[in-house]
């Protein structure tokens, strides 16, 4: 099984959980419909469209409405602490959650109990928690932009918002914030670094770098990392190794913005729609 | 003298910083009172920060204030008298307090011009003002505020602290902040 968990941006949306569909640009789950917008819905979608090339079944997930308030956020964390285990996943992407501490622990204890455990991948809030929670080695891959890659190069850092100057200033030297991340035992196993170059990076080698079609009004579009992460998390659930996986989806959301022409004011709802052409294009 | 060497003197003056405990912090139940109480007493005419607490009382999205110690008794009776309830007052160490970041990422893309603060960004058209993105972050009122702020437009838009309730939201404050500054609409 493929887990997805995440927010929606819907304070009164209850916590949610199942199979889910695509149909047109809405996420359908029990008899909840939900706009592609940025976040773990344009996540949950961009996966659904890659599982859907290979005809895979759709992930299981787990959403909640929370606007920052973290009420939604506090059920999401005590849900997955005690029901991850009947699941038997081989996959969990996390994704949007308000970072808190405690919360993280219950879902970690929840995760240590899984015999075999399954690839975990954070993105947004949840890699936020769990670099504060001292986990991060627990998971297999991360998939910051370059901000938060300096984030979690920065051993004293809560949050992205407080990462210190002088890293921030370095932020284009990729090596040494690496090289600062996994001495600090900050990152995950594997790291996806998303920026006008994709960096693929295990144990703190850099093993590939893409940049190719380079396109630059994506890093203004809200959604794009959210894709990355949704690609890359489908393909690994598919069979391809972590670093096949963060290849293949690193090029093939590329292509797929590439394909939509886009400008910095169009919207993640026009790029997932060109997801399955690019990994046709590019795979077969 | 022995007391006179250099070291004694170092020594001392590592002491006195040690002791430095000129600032207080408030903390909040949430990020969200963090932002209205901030509100209330910067248009009060008080002199505060927004500062990370000490990782002794950090449980996660933490934003605190920080005050001067001396003028802590008044700010913490202007904030009950305005109904904004705090959990606490703690002494601190300057040095234990981090900072919000204050280096700014500036991208032109001609029609359009996108600034980042920490990890959120703000895109705008140069031309109508229309907020035309907003990308990055990962606390869950970043999809909110997109949600909210996404074809307004930027004089008229509500301000990204009306509407966020952590960190996140609050860098992309600064965010705003910033591109009207360039734009020259601060």
């Amino acid at each position: 099984m493929f887990i997805i968990a995440g927010i929606i941006p819907d304070e009164n949306s209850p916590l949610i959980y199942g199979q889910v569909k695509l149909l047109e640009n809405f996420l359908n789950i029990q008899n909840y419909s939900i706009p592609i917008e940025r976040g773990t819905s344009a996540l949950i979608a961009a996966a659904i469209k890659t599982l859907e090339v290979f005809q895979k079944e759709y992930p299981f997930i787990y959403l909640v409405g929370d606007i920052g308030k973290g009420e939604g956020s506090k059920k999401l964390y005590e849900s997955l602490g005690e029901n991850i285990k009947i699941h038997k996943p081989k996959v969990i992407t996390f994704h949007y959650i308000l970072p808190d501490v405690d919360g993280c622990l219950k879902v970690i204890l929840g995760l240590e109990k899984l015999n075999p455990k399954p690839i975990l991948i954070a993105d947004a809030g949840f890699m936020y928690v769990v670099k504060m929670a001292g986990y991060s080695t627990f998971f297999d891959l991360f998939t910051p932009d370059l901000g938060e890659l300096a984030f979690l190069a920065d051993e004293k850092a809560p949050h992205p918002f407080y990462t210190r100057g002088f890293l921030l200033e370095n932020e284009n030297n990729i090596e040494d914030l690496v090289e600062r991340a996994y001495k600090y035992e900050n990152a995950s196993k594997y790291l996806l670094i998303k920026g006008k170059r994709d960096y693929i990076v295990c144990q703190g080698n850099i093993l590939k770098i893409i940049d190719n079609p380079l396109v630059e009004e994506l890093e203004a579009i809200g959604g794009t990392g959210d894709t990355l992460t949704g690609i890359v998390s489908s393909l690994i659930y598919i069979g391809f190794s972590l670093e096949e996986a963060c290849e293949i989806g690193a090029k093939v959301n590329r292509l797929a913005g590439a394909l939509a022409n886009p400008t910095p004011a169009t919207q993640i709802g026009e790029i997932v729609n060109y997801i399955p052409k690019a990994l046709k294009n590019l795979l077969f | 003298m022995k007391f006179f060497k250099k070291g004694f003197f170092k020594k001392l003056r590592i002491n006195r910083k040690f002791r430095d405990y000129s600032k207080g912090i408030i903390i909040f139940e949430n990020t969200s009172l963090v932002i209205k109480a901030e509100k209330a007493l910067k248009s009060a005419g008080y002199q505060i920060k927004m500062v990370a607490p000490p990782p002794i009382v950090r449980k996660g999205c933490d934003l605190a204030i920080e005050v001067p110690i001396i003028k802590a008794l008044s700010i913490l009776e202007f904030l009950k008298m305005n109904k904004i309830n705090y959990l606490d007052f703690i002494p601190c160490n300057k040095e234990d307090l981090l900072k919000p970041v204050d280096i700014f990422q500036i991208k032109d893309f001609g029609k359009y011009l996108m600034v980042r603060a920490a990890n959120m960004k703000l895109t705008v058209d140069k031309e109508s003002l229309t907020i035309v993105n907003i990308s990055g972050g990962g606390c869950p009122d970043v999809p909110y505020l997109a949600s909210k702020l996404i074809g307004l437009n930027l004089t008229t838009a509500p301000q990204p602290k009306e509407l966020a309730n952590t960190l996140c939201g609050y860098a992309l404050q600064l965010a705003y902040e910033k591109i009207k500054e360039i734009l020259c609409l601060s």
